[in-house]
């Protein structure tokens, strides 16, 4: 028997031994490769006939792939699913992801026929029903941000990112300011707004906020000069702190006198949705992540999708193709039909899927449930904020929108850090906070509840804070540092896997 | 409301902890000209059952390529999927997880990444492969731009017929780095100097399958990078592997993955191991935990935005992580033998078609040789876009018209021998 086939057994075949940890519920999963190779392969298809080949090349050799039967091949990834967290299975207040409950509706419906399994070039008379689905979510959000151009193609919130600051240059280089070079990113922001800044040939200009985590309107006014080179400014709000720009209707008329576009990356809009328009406080460009506000699932990373909503005097310099409508038909915009749009971002009309989904979601929840949305998200980061503050450090001053923020300072006297609490809630079974971010301040721990919480996982949640910030101050830092015992892994050496990469499996 | 749990008394209990008495007050920092006066204007919530007859209600005005005869590829395959596929991607563990920031509640999206990756670097004969990026056309605009990074160099050549918006993508994508691109038109003797990279479809976008053996010559005199984007992977069950390019990457929607209108689909990048801290988007790396006991973890991140901010290699994050495990289940069931087995029955049945199309008076083939789409040239003055039209209006998605006398026919295994004749058929009588 090979050695991969005593691994499939988990057990050496030699000495009787149980090689690996698995346990009860727990389970150790090799890999597809290391499986037995099975004489036939999982699907059942019809003998190929052998006819001659027309490709001009003769038949593939070997590949290397696994062969295994659809049992195996079932139990091997319902295996692996159970060393996962999710958001089904417990409280995820992991900070800007807005991990909220994806409703099991907007699944079924994006899988209808109709939706499913439509191609991306068939005639427009044959995809009347997907366009209108555009059409319409793209009224859903142009409502909901009081901006009225929308295009649905970026793939994700960077590549929203990319489209709206593609859009600002775009602009510019039309109306002819090409000595507007420098794009405005405080140094809380997303790294994802100066990678996308500088893809698009900008130079960044950095506003410092440490001191209050806002950007002041001094701040502003000495990153803005005389605001000659300036595009324009990218800015999150509510911002990476968790909190809201007070200065932000006074920043954005300097800008604007300046010739400058306000971007508002739009991670943080489930504290807004429904209640308050990001058009109606300066908004010049925004993208939202239908996968954080509008519910469409992560997906252990993805698909996203990350539409950008844009003021009226951008409109033109949106990316295509947009979905038009005339009379009672919907059409794609045509190519050259609009010259001043700033190029295609990607191949098709973006994540239709997602569209379908997210569009479930705003029927289902309406006007008066998205503004119940943001009035909870907001309310139960308050409570978080309220009742941990003696426990935990906050650096700035409230209220907060939907995020709670505290560092890691009255732990960090006791030598236990961010990454320490962290790994301690998963200890108690909850997955962490976001950590570290925003860099401004030291060993942050960024935390977000969202709407779908009710207040008694939100008291579990702060009692495990509470007596994790007991521990520390007792001192037990040995115990800190060997969380996670319980998870399916103990902590990973993330250093070697980078200093020695090994990304792929190949035979011994 | 359904997806709301908090109670009136538990929001008031709240307020209470807060020290306020209306939530309103937590939003005293947003400018009143802000606010939405009432609610915003668009329609109330409903209940699920209203919103499943709305949703299928826009569904039913379009023609499904699963009731109706479909034969359109042009980039975007519509092929079976085993229903083991959907059933895993819904396991709420995967479906509703985030990117697997916290790698000890992540293994299991982690060791998928890390078998998506081995299997796409084996399929495309490189060395590694990343975890995904959105689409084929994003990931031939990311390639071009590797492969300036590399060469310092910012001038791109397409090498033959590419998919039409894989090129408008990455002309995108240069535009905004003030690169500059030129077609070789199919001729390696046509490479400038200083070109950065050559751009090789195979299957080209008129189906016809490309060796890579005098491209690969002329790029190593020109000190340029060979990238070939593949935009049906199941060919790579039959043809040969660009194992002699630099970057390989494409689309790989064809397993695992709904056609859906376009999106989401899945981006696959490959490459040679030396150029990985070039690469662009999330990787997964195998490690060991405290215990010696092997795991997984996102690695090379210092590449990232996150770490790197404005000299990242990319700004893409969420990429298409629960595709690429719809892909993984998929070729696991397909494995080796179901793998090459799928492409030779596209493959013959391409053959099928070919030969029935050609038996109407005037049509041709543009190609010879193909996998599993057809370049078909119509009668002399007959028009393709008209064609399509025509058969669209009797529910028959016939193909893509290329151009104006040029239609491109894809059948994959769905297609059966009745559906292939009703075709010719309807093709000879709209002639």
């Amino acid at each position: 028997m090979t050695n991969a086939a005593a691994l499939n057994d988990n057990m050496d075949i030699d000495t009787m031994e149980i090689q690996d940890d698995t346990r009860g519920l727990h389970y150790d999963e090799n890999l597809l490769y290391e499986k037995e190779r099975c004489d036939r392969p999982g699907v059942d298809l019809p003998p190929p006939e052998g006819t001659p080949l027309r490709t001009g090349f003769e038949a593939r050799g070997d590949i290397g792939l696994s062969q295994v039967s659809e049992p195996q091949v079932v139990r091997h990834f319902v295996r692996l699913s159970t060393k996962n967290y999710s958001i089904d299975s417990g409280f995820f207040p992991l900070g800007s992801c807005t991990m909220k409950h994806n409703p099991r509706i907007n699944e079924k419906n994006a899988r209808i026929a109709g939706f499913a399994h439509i191609h991306p070039m068939q005639p427009e008379s044959t995809v009347q029903g997907a366009l209108a689905v555009m059409h319409d979510l793209q009224g859903w959000l142009a409502e909901l941000t009081g901006l009225p151009g929308v295009c649905l193609t970026p793939a994700a919130g960077a590549h929203g990112e990319l489209a709206g600051v593609m859009t600002i240059a775009r602009a510019h280089e039309l109306q002819g300011n090409t000595h507007k070079k420098v794009m405005l990113v405080p140094d809380s922001a997303h790294g994802t707004n100066p990678a996308t800044a500088a893809m698009c040939g900008f130079d960044i200009r950095v506003i410092p906020t440490k001191e209050t985590g806002r950007v002041t309107v001094e701040a502003f006014k000495e990153a803005l000069g005389d605001g000659n080179d300036v595009a324009g400014m990218m800015v999150t709000n509510p911002n990476t702190c968790g909190l809201f720009e007070t200065d932000i209707a006074e920043i954005v008329d300097l800008l604007h006198d300046a010739g400058g576009y306000f971007y508002c990356d739009g991670a943080n809009f489930n504290a807004l949705v429904g209640k308050i328009r990001p058009g109606d406080f300066g908004v010049d460009v925004m993208h939202l992540n239908l996968h954080k506000t509008f519910s469409t699932p992560h997906g252990g990373g993805g698909p996203g999708s990350g539409p950008i909503c844009v003021a009226e005097s951008l409109r033109p310099y949106i990316p295509s193709p947009l979905v038009l409508k005339e009379g009672d038909t919907y059409r794609l915009e045509r190519d050259g039909e609009r010259e001043t749009q700033c190029g295609r971002l990607k191949g098709f009309q973006g994540q239709f899927g997602m569209h379908v989904r997210a569009l479930s979601y705003m029927l289902s929840h309406g006007a008066d449930g998205l503004k119940q949305v943001s009035e909870d998200a907001v309310l139960n980061a308050n409570y978080i904020q309220a009742s941990l503050k003696d426990d935990f450090h906050a650096p700035f001053e409230g209220p907060m929108m939907h995020e709670a923020l505290f560092t890691e300072k009255y732990q960090k006297e006791h030598g236990v850090t961010t990454l320490d609490i962290a790994k301690g809630l998963i200890e108690y079974g909850m997955h962490p906070m976001t950590v570290y971010f925003p860099l401004v301040v030291n060993g942050a721990m960024l935390i977000e509840p969202t709407e779908t919480e009710g207040k008694d996982a939100i008291d579990r949640f702060i009692d495990v804070m509470k007596k994790l910030a007991a521990d520390a101050r007792n001192g037990d830092v040995e115990k800190f540092h060997n969380y996670p015992q319980s998870a399916p892994t103990k902590r990973l050496d993330e250093v070697t896997a980078a200093r020695q990469p090994k990304l792929r499996w190949s035979e011994a | 409301m359904r997806y709301l749990p908090q109670t009136n008394a538990a929001r008031k209990e709240m307020m209470e902890t807060i020290g306020i008495s209306n939530v309103d007050e937590l939003f005293c920092q947003v400018p009143d000209k802000a606010f939405i006066d009432g609610k915003a204007n668009v329609p109330d919530h409903k209940g699920e059952l209203e919103v499943e007859r709305i949703m299928q209600s826009y569904a039913d005005q379009n023609v499904d390529a699963l009731t109706n005869r479909f034969f359109l590829g042009a980039g975007v395959y519509f092929h079976h999927v085993p229903a083991s596929v959907d059933y895993i991607i819904q396991r709420s563990e995967f479906l509703t997880a985030y990117t697997p920031y916290q790698p000890e509640i992540a293994q299991g999206t982690l060791q998928y990444l890390f078998e998506f990756q081995t299997m796409i670097a084996q399929i495309t004969g490189q060395e590694v492969a990343n975890a995904s990026l959105y689409d084929g056309a994003t990931a031939m605009g990311e390639a071009a731009l590797m492969a300036m990074r590399i060469t310092r160099r910012d001038k791109v050549c397409y090498a033959n017929e590419i998919h039409p918006q894989y090129v408008e993508v990455t002309e995108t994508y240069l535009n905004n780095n003030d690169a500059k691109s030129y077609s070789a038109k199919e001729d390696p003797s046509n490479i400038e100097d200083d070109t950065a990279c050559v751009i090789v479809q195979s299957p080209d976008f008129f189906g016809k399958p490309h060796a890579y053996d005098a491209w690969r010559k002329a790029c190593d005199e020109k000190g340029a990078l060979l990238v070939v984007v593949i935009n049906e992977i199941v060919s790579l069950g039959l043809l040969p592997a660009p194992a002699d390019a630099d970057i390989v990457c494409g689309e790989a929607q064809s397993i695992g993955v709904a056609m859906s209108y376009g999106g989401p689909h899945l981006g696959f990048f490959a490459c040679r191991q030396k150029y990985i801290r070039q690469m662009p988007g999330r990787v997964c790396g195998e490690t060991i935990d405290a215990d010696g006991k092997r795991g997984y973890v996102l690695t090379l991140s210092t590449r990232e935005q996150h770490i790197r901010r404005e000299k990242a290699t990319s700004n893409i994050c969420t990429n298409q992580g629960l595709c690429a495990l719809a892909f993984t289940v998929h070729m696991a069931l397909l494995g080796e033998d179901g793998f090459k087995d799928l492409a030779r029955i596209n493959h013959e049945k391409a053959c099928q078609l070919a030969d029935s199309v050609t038996s109407i008076d005037g049509i041709s083939l543009a190609n010879d040789t193909f996998f599993n789409e057809i370049a078909v040239k119509l009668p002399a003055g007959k028009s393709a876009p008209k064609l399509v039209q025509d058969l669209a209006d009797q529910n028959i998605i016939a193909g893509y018209a290329a151009n104006e006398d040029t239609l491109l026919i894809a059948v994959t295994e769905i297609a059966t021998e009745g559906g292939m004749k009703a075709l010719t058929e309807a093709i000879k009588g709209a002639l």
